[in-house]
């Protein structure tokens, strides 16, 4: 049957539309959502670790430490799986690669990683996609510290998935054997969740 | 239709979690009927064949097809409880969204659209597993899960002690007024407090000005101390009350949020926020 909307016409920018995924449009603003009060940690007890899946610590920094790694810039087009998307972004903060370096990890112990977050947040991740670049720990958007609710003092960074996998208020990397559903993925959403894909909801 | 509800302990973060219906595919959704809320809000009635059910709270994904193909899909949530057939979603308009001002302005009897869900699993409340007083506040289009949830008690015939603080910009912004004063005047266990921001009309016995540290702490002290707690409405608005609810000495973790950015470029419709991001 036609699944045509009667009458319904539409904004299309047809300029936009090859940046953007299927199903997403585009916002000028930054959108705050989360799923419960926003976490207000001082930076003077903010650590970020590296675990090993028993929860030994493979690495820890403190703030100033964390930000001595070695800091990149990067510019990303965003996609949030409730629909909205954002083009070119710029963001300061460490490659991932650079913790794992830093960390004395030649190769990851684990294919999987849980990023763990203030307010008891998790998501999970194929360790493949933090490497090579694709992703950060970032405290700097657009030029000023991340604020509070959008995911500050530091949150991941993975902007070729959707943005609930980029963990506010981020504090870990925790490594996996086996690729164990976050928060969202118990709750309904695609383990992987891709946008171009359309990876929304699990079994999409 | 009734949704099976089990409780199951979430795998890291040790809450309580929901059993949540597994979202369906796109499926036409015809609807039954088109209701006035208010001047710009309306509440839609859809026939769904194949709805596998939801939660109170949870919200479903619209989309809009152009004769030439073009798509536009958004997220509402749901107003109907489990416990109905048809599938309610109320919806305000925003003067430059995309796809508000055609569901609220174009759409018609018997016009069908495309529908998916139930979408989300965190900011759902059900009487089954939850008996613990319900504290709910709501800014704006941010009552619409929370009604859900308030006809889904209802309907379960269940007594929790439940208060809900709803903030409006005026008198004629106030969705399901009548139904919530009918609801507070024959639940003794139910609390209505709504208050105006922009005005106080005429005759407006209700509070007037946004919600505050008070208005927060005498409702918890009424409800009890273990008090769960959910938060809907604009960002700025769900940053201030789950503050609030923070300094009221309430657990970050029995505050449930659902925010959406009530802001310029039709950036988003109403009701709907359950990412992290």
């Amino acid at each position: 049957m036609s699944s045509i909307t009667r009458g319904f016409q539409g904004r299309r920018s047809h300029s936009e539309s090859k940046r953007l995924p299927p199903g997403q449009h585009l916002v000028g603003d930054f959108p705050v959502l989360s799923a419960g009060a926003t976490p207000h940690t001082p930076l003077d007890s903010w650590t970020f670790a590296l675990e090993a899946e028993d929860g030994t610590k493979i690495g820890t920094w403190n703030w100033d430490e964390f930000r001595a790694l070695g800091p990149t810039e990067v510019t990303a087009d965003i996609h949030c799986v409730t629909r909205w998307s954002k083009f070119d972004t710029d963001w300061r903060g460490i490659a991932v690669d650079r913790i794992f370096a830093a960390a004395g990890l030649e190769d990851p112990p684990s294919p999987f990683v849980l990023a763990l977050c203030d307010g008891g947040y998790t998501t999970n991740l194929p360790v493949e996609d933090l490497l090579d670049g694709k992703a950060l720990v970032v405290w700097e958007f657009d030029g000023e510290p991340l604020a509070p609710e959008h995911g500050g003092p530091a949150r991941l960074l993975v902007p070729h998935l959707y943005f609930w996998k980029s963990a506010k208020w981020i504090r870990g990397l925790r490594f996996m054997e086996d690729n164990e559903p976050g928060f969202w993925e118990v709750n309904g959403y695609h383990s992987y969740g891709d946008p171009w894909r359309e990876q929304r909801y699990d079994g999409d | 239709m009734a949704t099976t509800a089990t409780a199951t302990r979430g795998g890291n973060s040790g809450t309580t979690v929901t059993r949540v219906p597994r979202a369906s595919g796109w499926q036409p959704a015809r609807v039954v009927s088109i209701r006035e809320e208010t001047h710009r809000v309306k509440t839609i009635r859809f026939a769904v064949t194949n709805w596998p059910g939801h939660l109170a709270g949870q919200h479903a994904d619209v989309r809009l097809t152009a004769e030439d193909g073009y798509r536009a899909e958004r997220s509402y949530s749901i107003a109907s409880p489990p416990e109905i057939s048809d599938l309610e979603l109320t919806v305000d308009r925003l003067d430059d969204g995309e796809v508000s001002p055609f569901l609220t302005g174009q759409l018609r009897p018997d016009d069908t659209i495309q529908l998916r869900g139930p979408i989300g699993g965190h900011f759902v409340w059900t009487a089954l597993e939850r008996r613990r007083p319900l504290l709910l506040v709501g800014g704006g289009s941010g009552v619409v899960p929370l009604m859900c949830m308030l006809r889904h008690r209802k309907l379960s015939h269940s007594a929790v002690p439940t208060a809900l603080l709803y903030s409006s910009r005026t008198r004629e912004d106030v969705i399901y007024h009548s139904e919530l004063m009918a609801l507070a005047e024959s639940d003794p266990a139910f609390t209505l407090r709504i208050t105006l921001t922009r005005d106080s009309a005429p005759g407006w016995s209700g509070r007037v000005g946004r919600i505050d540290l008070p208005a927060v702490q005498a409702l918890l002290d009424d409800l009890g101390r273990a008090v769960d707690t959910f938060v809907c409405g604009p960002d700025a608005f769900v940053e201030a009350a789950a503050a609030l609810m923070v300094q009221a000495g309430q657990p970050a973790d029995a505050i449930r949020t659902e925010r959406f950015g009530a802001t310029g470029n039709g950036s988003k419709s109403t009701g709907v926020a359950h990412e992290d991001v």
